[in-house]
């Protein structure tokens, strides 16, 4: 008697690739798909079951299909369709969140719940320590938008996993998501061909490329393995950090350097003719940065993701055009200038580099 | 050039001056202006300034030197193809950064290279006991604080980066109006320091890095001149905690010449009230001549590092006992009082 997975979210690019991930699973019996849309692409054998999670109808598919693994991708900071509506997607997140927990808890088949969140529980503020842990309380709450959604949501997990301790509950905070199919918000700012920043902060980012968080999803879903323990908060990011700076000259994008104010009616403007996400907390994700500790993934869920921040960012880029500044060119006129030189010019050894030509210029 | 760390043209300009002797003053003079360039070339090298006209110069110049001149650096072209490498690292992002956002590499070649002049040049600063920092596993240097701007800081890491003989480098905890300020936040982000609190402390010391802070915060910082060397109190000793629960031993730094280099003569309340500010300083020349009054006096500094205070011979709880992290904090703030007050006997004037 294999297991059933129900996967909400469905219809979204990660919740596709997930559904066609985990039905490959052997100990896996059926996957079921549930969305409010169909999603226009191929879910495999699994089942579709076209249901709004925020009405009551959802604890029915979890009872008529016999499910036993819950996993709850439904939690998103964008609208499925460019022209649905923030009030729409606050409601999918917290009232779908609490529908479906209340359908879990009659459930009494469901032995395992995994949530999809994300590192904005954390917020971001000046005065908050550089890296997050996953037990940091944040100084300042997020006030409003997909922060304050997912900070909801984790507090009805919570309540949820008091009321029924059989069921095992992992939540996974995501780091920003990249990859060359996915679409995130993160993706869609690099997306843009020159990248508005803001003035006088450089933040630290991490991401979390596809391919990892689905593996990850799917370790989470499965009965843990000799040694780790899947139950608990688990921050989910690649390796490393990367500056915007930087990420901005590995894909070859300009930045355009603007005051916060203007920068946040620019992102409304934006947003209103349907162009890109600029909400309130991918600004404050912009100014300050986010960076958390993933030490618990590595030893507790026993999970190491396959891709760093900068092979994220790099695998992204791929699927990306080549930007207005790509750094190749730019390498390729420095090695020029080089090549004139009669000596050793090593740019990616460990040498302590200087910039002699323009004293004794 | 393996050991060209710590600021390789600076090292070679002096090396080839103790072999070369007696050259052309003309030459020498020239070097000089070379070396004080050098901090604003590197600025420019990072705006892509124009480089083939630039670069082929030093290639004749190079040629015409290397027939007397032993080249320890390999010549003008050798530091022009590093030069372009450091640049070609930097237009295409091809560089790292750890969790903190410190920038090794842009923190060596520029950020250092703008504050030495001022360090070496301006504020002539001597530096006494550096030793006493360990040369590897984690320390917590714990120093006074003072004069309006946290100049001593910035000069602190200057001292540790050029003079320690293991290659230290300071990582300073700050406070959280720096991580408020645009900009201010982003360059100290890059050069290493991190927000004072004890998460970020502790990560930094577990990972065996040299800890730089100043427990006087504000208080020290924006004192009147009058109480100038009157250590402040020591914040509630969570940095003795801190040392506790890694085990770090705690080394005390007194900082002699950083208090004069802005008289504060009032604190305008109003002012700082406005504008979001611990303290308005007001001196003789601040506010009155704008900008030209936020020139710092070219005070004489000496920084004096202590011997190390060990940490790790107590018991695991010893951190949460109040009693010995006020005794640890006392004896650390006893020491470099003492150390001030004997410094300034030491001092022949606060100028020279």
């Amino acid at each position: 008697m294999g297991k059933v997975v129900l996967v909400t979210g469905a219809a979204r690019q990660l919740g596709g690739r997930f559904v066609r991930r985990v039905q490959r699973d052997p100990d896996v019996d059926r996957v079921i798909g549930v969305d409010v849309v169909r999603p226009v692409h191929e879910l495999g054998d699994a089942e579709f079951v076209r249901a709004d999670i925020r009405q009551p109808t959802i604890s029915k598919v979890l009872v008529e299909h016999d499910v036993d693994t819950v996993v709850h991708m439904d939690v998103h900071g964008t609208p499925l369709s460019p022209r649905g509506s923030r009030t729409a997607v606050k409601e999918t997140n917290v009232i779908g969140t609490m529908q479906l927990l209340g359908g879990c808890q009659k459930a009494p088949r469901v032995r395992r719940l995994v949530v999809k969140s994300s590192i904005g529980v954390y917020g971001s503020a000046p005065r908050d320590p550089a890296v997050f842990d996953e037990n940091t309380p944040s100084k300042a709450l997020p006030s409003g938008g997909f922060a304050k959604d997912v900070v909801e949501v984790e507090g009805y997990v919570r309540g949820f996993a008091r009321r029924r301790p059989d069921v095992s509950v992992t939540v996974l905070r995501f780091a920003q998501l990249l990859g060359p199919t996915v679409d995130s918000p993160m993706g869609d700012y690099f997306s843009l061909p020159v990248l508005p920043t803001v003035l006088g902060y450089d933040p630290r980012l991490q991401f979390v490329h596809e391919d990892d968080a689905v593996e990850v999803l799917r370790l989470a879903s499965r009965e843990p393995a000799r040694g780790t323990f899947s139950a608990g908060t688990f921050n989910i990011a690649g390796d490393g950090v990367l500056l915007l700076s930087q990420c901005a000259r590995r894909l070859g994008r300009p930045t355009v350097p603007m005051l916060l104010p203007a920068i946040r009616w620019g992102g409304s403007a934006l947003r209103s003719v349907g162009l890109t996400d600029f909400s309130p907390e991918q600004v404050r994700l912009l100014t300050h940065g986010r960076v958390v500790r993933t030490a618990r993934m590595r030893d507790v869920l026993g999970f190491a993701p396959r891709f760093t921040t900068a092979e994220a960012l790099a695998d992204f880029g791929r699927a990306l055009d080549a930007g207005l500044l790509p750094p190749e060119r730019w390498a390729g006129a420095v090695d020029r200038v080089a090549a004139r030189l009669d000596a050793p010019y090593e740019y990616a050894g460990e040498h302590p580099a200087e910039e002699g030509q323009h004293r004794h210029g | 050039m393996a050991d060209a760390k710590v600021i390789p043209f600076d090292e070679d300009g002096r090396r080839r001056r103790a072999t070369e002797g007696a050259q052309g003053a003309g030459r020498a003079a020239g070097r000089g202006r070379d070396r004080d360039a050098g901090t604003g070339g590197a600025q420019a090298a990072r705006a892509a300034a124009p480089v083939p006209e630039q670069a082929r110069a030093p290639v004749e110049a190079a040629e015409a030197d290397a027939a007397d001149e032993p080249a320890p650096g390999g010549g003008w072209e050798a530091k022009a193809a590093r030069g372009l490498a450091f640049l070609r690292r930097r237009v295409t992002g091809d560089y790292e950064v750890d969790d903190f956002g410190y920038d090794a590499e842009l923190t060596d070649q520029v950020l250092m290279s703008v504050l030495r002049p001022v360090y070496e040049s301006y504020f002539r600063v001597e530096v006494k006991g550096i030793e006493n920092i360990p040369s590897d596993g984690a320390a917590l240097v714990v120093a006074n604080h003072s004069g309006t701007l946290p100049l001593d800081g910035l000069m602190l890491q200057v001292a540790v980066h050029d003079h320690h003989p293991a290659d230290r480098r300071l990582r300073l905890l700050a406070a959280d109006l720096v991580f408020m300020l645009p900009l201010v936040n982003e360059l100290a982000r890059k050069a290493g320091h991190t927000l004072a609190c004890a998460e970020d402390a502790q990560r930094l010391l577990s990972s065996g890095e040299v800890v730089g802070v100043m427990p006087e915060g504000f208080k020290g910082l924006g004192k009147p001149f009058a109480e100038r060397y009157k250590l402040q109190r020591f914040g509630r000793g969570g940095f003795v905690s801190t040392a506790l629960r890694t085990g770090a031993p705690i080394v005390p730094c007194s900082i002699v010449g950083a208090e004069e280099i802005y008289p504060m003569l009032g604190n305008s309340r109003t002012m700082a009230r406005l504008l979001g500010l611990p303290y308005f300083p007001v001196t003789a020349t601040f506010p009155w001549l704008g900008p030209l009054g936020a020139v710092p006096l070219p005070t004489k500094w000496t920084i004096q590092f202590g011997e190390p205070i060990p940490t790790d011979g107590y018991a695991p709880e010893a951190a949460d006992d109040p009693m010995l992290m006020f005794n640890l904090t006392d004896q650390v703030r006893e020491t470099i009082q003492h150390t001030l007050y004997k410094l300034l006997v030491q001092r022949r004037s606060v100028f020279f």
